[in-house]
């Protein structure tokens, strides 16, 4: 714990030490230095002149949009006895179970490319990259054998995994205390209830205007969605990050959706990203990775079954091959509790720098590590297929989506005790249910149908491919907006509540799954309003 | 009842120490402790009772017997809900005789867990600063560290990796944390690490400019090979280490 002081400058010294040296900074400096130029820049006032430019031409905003995405995705400032790991994440049971985790993803791994017979990672020869090069854009209509593989892992063994948490130092003797928790998970993280979450989203509340309910037809447009619209525009004019973080609590409009995100995202399209992304074309198009197939595989099963999604197949293998191969992905282990696989080149050891991080984005030749191993599980593509609705540029789709799997999505599959993290929203909808259905809790449990066994597969997907798009995409604005994901375990908490009369009437865990297999139906934002703010408390 | 509370002090004095620490040769005034083992106070008999303690109480002297001006008490937490700390101080009294010690609480029920029965900050690493606390921290023979779990959720509590440093500079007031000098401090030359002399380089750059005006004449459509390692990327099994 330091002084707010100190902290504030540690803060401070840390951004400036990240932009220092991106294409940000090399852009103000050659602004800065072509508007000496000016006539209206003056030798005595130089210094306020300069800042004046650069913040009437929009430049600052700019800056302060990039220092506002770095506060977002910067670890919390760890004590400096702490080691790295445990800024990452402070429960050192937790980075146990993280760690054995990946162990055995790497055995299954291993194990495929073994019985298969397949590299992990091998060259293309030139025929081959230049009839992939060719067929770039419709890479849906290959039909390669892919009944040998199998998906590494599906959600239902991650959340095995979560539900043999335990804290060693936690007190599970049998009396029934206060604590008694009728859920799955055992771990006694900090998680908000219902008075906590009308406090933290104000915006929610019953009295004022959200899309996604008064923007129905039947609402006079006036009443609400017309003003609410003419501001989003507004915000994007202004190209301010915060003030569109804010805006999105109440829902984007669909026209501006997909500014609106980039915006709070940060995410830019200029000739780098371009670049950027055509880089990363050129290594899929070079090497062929056995993840490549783990990745068909997974679009083939999921999106490419799917009503809506099925004609952004060829997007989907666009983006996600890509970013199996890009390295700035690797910065969110910084603050992932979770470490990419390793591995060495055939015939190298670590002592000769040889290691290389699976799989790999660009193969640095010799140093050591380098990106980041995202290995995808069953349903990983759901996380890029909703993006496909906003935005038809590979470039820019792919710009948002890394954005949001290193602000949110990574949080869904690893072990940590972080409010956005998977075990907290477990803990959160249990919490949830129990507090302000227990009737409804109760007779699940006693009919062996627990709640989380049937709403896990819907968080760990943030609702992708459960909900219509367009309510999707509401959701989705939630998320953003409060810069969390807790949201997520509330919406299935209010599903619960929903359809709480049918549930009450069922008697097999097949039967309750077949009454809440459907959400295409619902309409989120009344559910979470209701929930959070209608419910007695 | 105060007869078994002035027994567990008996025993806190009895039994001794846990570590020593070594002193630092850097100027981070890092100070030599002996540690006291954790004491529980808890009323009953504390063999036989099956109540866990929600009390613990750690004594830490100092073995010069030196008083010092205490600057920083960093430690790692494991399940404490709240700190208290009281200092021994050396009192100034008369010139000629004795001079007394007297206790005097610094600290008061400093939260370390933001809710005693979910796990926020439960093994965080914390320091207090001589600005936080409620007395001048000086002339100090003696720490005592009291700590709470009033939560019946954890079997057990302790604070580890106690360290207790002093005021080194002179002047007490601009004690600045030895990291953030280190991120702010540019004037210093860099420590280079295997890396070569900047001076050299800067002065073999020229040659390097010259070579490349040659590279540029003379373009090779040849590969560059950036993406493989002796022409493969042939790589084994994953490592599980």
């Amino acid at each position: 714990m330091m002084d707010e002081e100190t902290e504030l400058s540690f803060t401070i010294a840390q951004i400036v030490q990240r932009l220092k040296g991106t294409h940000l900074h090399s852009q103000l400096e050659r602004q800065a230095k072509e508007c000496l130029h000016r006539p209206d820049i003056k030798l005595e006032s130089l210094k306020d002149d300069v800042r004046n430019f650069l913040k009437v031409s929009g430049w600052e905003r700019k800056l302060q949009n990039a220092v506002y995405r770095e506060l977002h995705i910067r670890p919390p400032p760890g004590h400096p006895a702490a080691p790295p790991e445990h800024t990452k994440e402070p429960l050192a049971y937790m980075r146990k179970a993280q760690a054995s985790w990946e162990k055995r993803i790497l055995k299954s791994l291993n194990s495929m490319c073994t019985e298969l017979g397949v590299p992990l990672a091998r060259k293309r020869p030139v025929p081959e990259q230049r009839e992939l090069s060719n067929k770039w854009n419709e890479m849906g209509t290959d039909e390669p054998d892919l009944s040998k593989f199998r998906p590494v892992y599906a959600p239902k063994d991650f959340l095995e995994v979560l539900i043999s948490l335990r804290n060693p130092n936690l007190d599970s003797s049998e009396e029934v205390s206060s604590h008694s928790h009728w859920g799955l998970i055992q771990v006694p993280l900090h998680i908000r209830d219902v008075p906590q979450l009308r406090e933290a989203c104000p915006e929610l509340t019953l009295t004022s205007g959200q899309l996604g309910i008064d923007d129905h037809p039947h609402v006079p447009a006036d009443l609400f969605e017309s003003e609410h619209v003419r501001l989003g525009k507004r915000v994007l004019s202004e190209q301010d990050s915060a003030a569109a973080q804010q805006y999105s609590r109440q829902g984007c409009p669909t026209g501006l959706r997909a500014e609106l995100w980039a915006l709070i995202l940060n995410s830019t399209n200029d000739p780098e990203d371009i670049m950027h992304y055509e880089q990363l074309k050129a290594g899929v198009i070079q090497h062929d990775l056995l993840v490549d197939n783990l990745i068909y595989k997974d679009v083939k099963l999921t999106a490419s079954n799917d009503d809506y999604y099925f004609v952004f197949e060829d997007f989907l293998y666009q983006v996600l091959l890509c970013f199996s191969r890009d390295t700035t992905v690797l910065e969110h282990f910084n603050y992932n509790s979770a470490t990419p696989p390793k591995s060495y080149i055939q015939g190298k050891t670590e002592e000769d720098g040889y290691a290389v991080i699976y799989p790999p984005n660009e193969i640095l030749m010799c140093e050591i590590l380098i990106v980041p191993g995202v290995v995808p599980f069953h349903g990983f593509s759901m996380y890029v297929a909703p993006l496909c609705f906003l935005y038809n540029e590979p470039s820019r789709l792919y710009g948002v989506f890394r954005e949001m799997y290193v602000r949110y999505f990574f949080r869904l599959h690893s072990i940590s005790s972080h409010p956005s993290g998977i075990v907290s929203l477990c803990l959160q909808f249990e919490r949830l249910l129990q507090t302000h259905l227990p009737q409804l809790f109760y007779h699940l449990r006693e009919i062996g149908a627990q709640p989380l066994s049937i709403a896990f597969k819907w968080m760990v997907r943030a609702f992708s491919g459960y909900l219509s798009t367009d309510q999707l995409l509401l959701l989705w604005d939630r998320i953003l907006g409060f810069d969390s994901l807790e949201i997520v375990a509330v919406l299935a908490a209010a599903v619960f509540a929903f359809r709480a009369e049918n549930l009450m009437e069922v008697t097999s865990l097949a039967s309750a799954e077949a009454v809440l297999a459907d959400l295409s139906t619902l309409k989120v934002m009344p559910l979470i309003q209701i929930f959070v703010f209608a419910t007695v408390i | 009842m105060k007869s078994r509370i002035q027994n567990t002090h008996k025993e806190c004095h009895q039994t001794e120490s846990v570590s020593v620490l070594r002193r630092d040769t850097m100027n981070n005034g890092l100070v030599d402790c002996v540690i006291k083992t954790p004491v529980s106070l808890q009323i009953g008999d504390t063999v036989t009772d099956m109540l866990r303690p929600g009390v613990y109480v750690t004594d830490i002297v100092f073995p010069n017997g030196k008083p010092i001006k205490v600057q920083e008490i960093s430690f790692k937490n494991y399940y404490s809900a709240f700190l208290s700390v009281r200092l021994l101080r050396r009192e100034e009294g008369n010139h000629e005789g004795a001079t007394s010690a007297k206790w005097v609480t610094c600290l008061r029920n400093f939260p370390l867990m933001a809710n005693p029965h979910t796990e926020a900050g439960s093994q965080d690493y914390f320091s207090v600063f001589r600005q936080q606390m409620l007395v001048e921290p000086d002339n100090v023979l003696s720490v005592r560290l009291i700590l709470r779990q009033p939560s019946s959720a954890w079997l057990n509590f302790s604070i580890d990796e106690i360290k207790i440093y002093d005021c080194t500079q002179e002047d007490a007031q601009r004690c600045v944390p030895t990291w953030l000098s280190s991120l702010t401090n540019a004037a210093e030359p860099p420590f280079l690490q295997g890396l070569p002399d900047p001076e050299t380089v800067s002065s073999s750059i020229q040659q390097m400019w010259a070579l490349t005006e040659v590279m540029q004449s003379n373009q090779t459509t040849a590969s560059v090979g950036r993406f493989d390692v002796d022409g493969c990327y042939d790589i084994n099994l994953l490592s599980y280490t």
